[in-house]
């Protein structure tokens, strides 16, 4: 679709153990901009590119695990738009009042067939990326940690793949990008999604336990940059999951890491554009190895059984 | 000078050297085998979950999803958020019993 409705992955609200050790991790290790605390005590990041106040915000609790996800949607208008779609279709909203998180509007707020929470809003705070919108320099990005240009996506996980599947594009205009069908060639497995010209937004995985949280992603410059940040979490003995590789599905170059309340992050670089007119892409159950990770040709124990 | 705890696994009466400053998990990896279902390493994921029947540990914050505090006291824990300060003796529970006590790797240790 052509970009109106809903533009992008936005923000995603993150459990974790220990919030102290953390915010010194996601700034010193990932390279965010700590972006401040609100009276809750959640604590707030950008990456350095990002214009709009937030994308990741740390919430401390005594599970790790995603509060929610959320997409920025064009306007004020298609906010409301989609809030009476969602009612219209069955799901029931809630509306979150503007600044109950930093710098951000109102949301419409809902559960997912899959249990997870998802987010809608339309105003966020433009506080630019530092370069200025008259005669910018390019942001080198030098300085200590992975400095990601964006939060880009998260893999979801939970039962029902279809329902979820079936709200994200027949409500909010997602479109099927690419599908891995389980052993009787018909289910699907997993799904990528996307609500802009990127290979995916979001991603879903069948799951037996709902609202799991496979990974959030952070989108890098390059292949030299993945190895980079290959290197970075070497040297701060950050627990790798899989990679440096690639994907077969949306040819992606990744990382699978773990911040330090075990939430998986991703680190990837590259993928195809997708436009709506294009023939979605199916993989068969016999392939899903190198669907996944295209070097290797066959999953890790991990893929599947480990999520927060 | 670097100094190793024996970690005891209950169940097969098996065991390998861990360094003090590692994790359970990290001894097991260490190992290099197949079949030990390693998941995030920073106790959020609870598939590493066993019980210390014996034996001192450090420990640092694990997931209350995984772990209750009932279970945590009575040496219930996640195995990558304990580092040994002695011998310990211990039993696999959860996601990790099938590979760890039923591997031929694990036999051959
Ligand atoms: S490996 Fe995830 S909790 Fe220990
Ligand atoms: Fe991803």
């Amino acid at each position: 679709m052509a970009m109106t409705g809903v533009l992008r992955p936005g923000h995603a609200q993150l459990r974790v153990l220990d919030l102290e050790e953390s915010v010194k991790w996601y700034t010193d290790v990932m390279g965010l901009v700590p972006m401040g605390r609100d009276k809750q005590g959640r604590a707030y990041f950008k990456t350095r590119a990002e214009r709009d106040h937030n994308s990741i915000i740390l919430r401390q609790a005594d599970q790790a695990g995603i509060d929610f996800f959320a997409f920025k949607v064009l306007d004020k208008t298609t906010l409301e738009d989609f809030d009476r779609k969602l009612n219209a279709y069955g799901v029931k909203t809630e509306r979150i009042p503007a600044g109950e998180l930093l710098g951000t509007g109102e949301r419409v707020r809902f559960k997912i067939p899959t249990g997870h929470t998802i987010e809608l809003y339309a105003e966020k705070k433009d506080v630019g990326n530092g370069m200025g919108y008259n005669d910018p320099e390019v942001d080198v990005l030098s300085g200590p940690g992975i400095r990601p240009i964006r939060m880009d996506h998260a893999l979801l996980y939970g039962a029902d793949l279809d329902g979820s599947t079936k709200l994200f594009t027949e409500v909010l205009g997602f479109t099927l990008v690419e599908r891995v069908k389980m052993e009787d060639g018909k289910t699907d497995l997993a799904v990528w999604l996307t609500c802009s010209a990127k290979a995916h937004d979001l991603a879903m995985v069948r799951h037996a336990e709902d609202d799991k949280l496979h990974h959030v992603s952070f989108q890098l410059q390059s292949w030299e940059g993945v190895l980079r940040a290959a290197d970075i979490m070497s040297i701060n003995r950050v627990s790798i999951d899989m990679g440096p590789t690639r994907h077969g599905i949306t040819q992606g170059t990744t990382i699978y890491f773990f911040e330090p309340s075990g939430n998986r992050l991703e680190t990837f670089s590259g993928g195809y554009d997708h436009y709506p007119d294009m023939h979605p892409i199916t993989w068969s159950w016999e392939e899903v190895g190198r669907s996944i990770f295209y070097h290797d040709r066959k999953l890790n124990d991990a893929f599947l059984g480990v999520v927060t | 000078m670097a100094s190793y705890r024996t970690i005891t696994i209950a169940e097969t009466c098996e065991s390998y050297r861990c360094l003090q400053e590692r994790s359970v998990l990290e001894g097991m990896e260490a190992l290099g085998r197949k079949g030990i279902p390693v998941g995030c390493r920073r106790g959020g994921c609870g598939v590493c979950k066993v019980q210390v029947i014996e034996g001192q540990f450090t420990k640092r914050v694990m997931s209350r999803a995984h772990v209750s505090a009932e279970e945590e006291a009575s040496g219930c824990v996640l195995s990558c958020c304990i580092r040994p300060s002695s011998d310990l003796r211990l039993r696999i529970v959860g996601a990790m019993k099938k590979n760890v006590c039923h591997s031929p790797a694990m036999a051959a240790l």
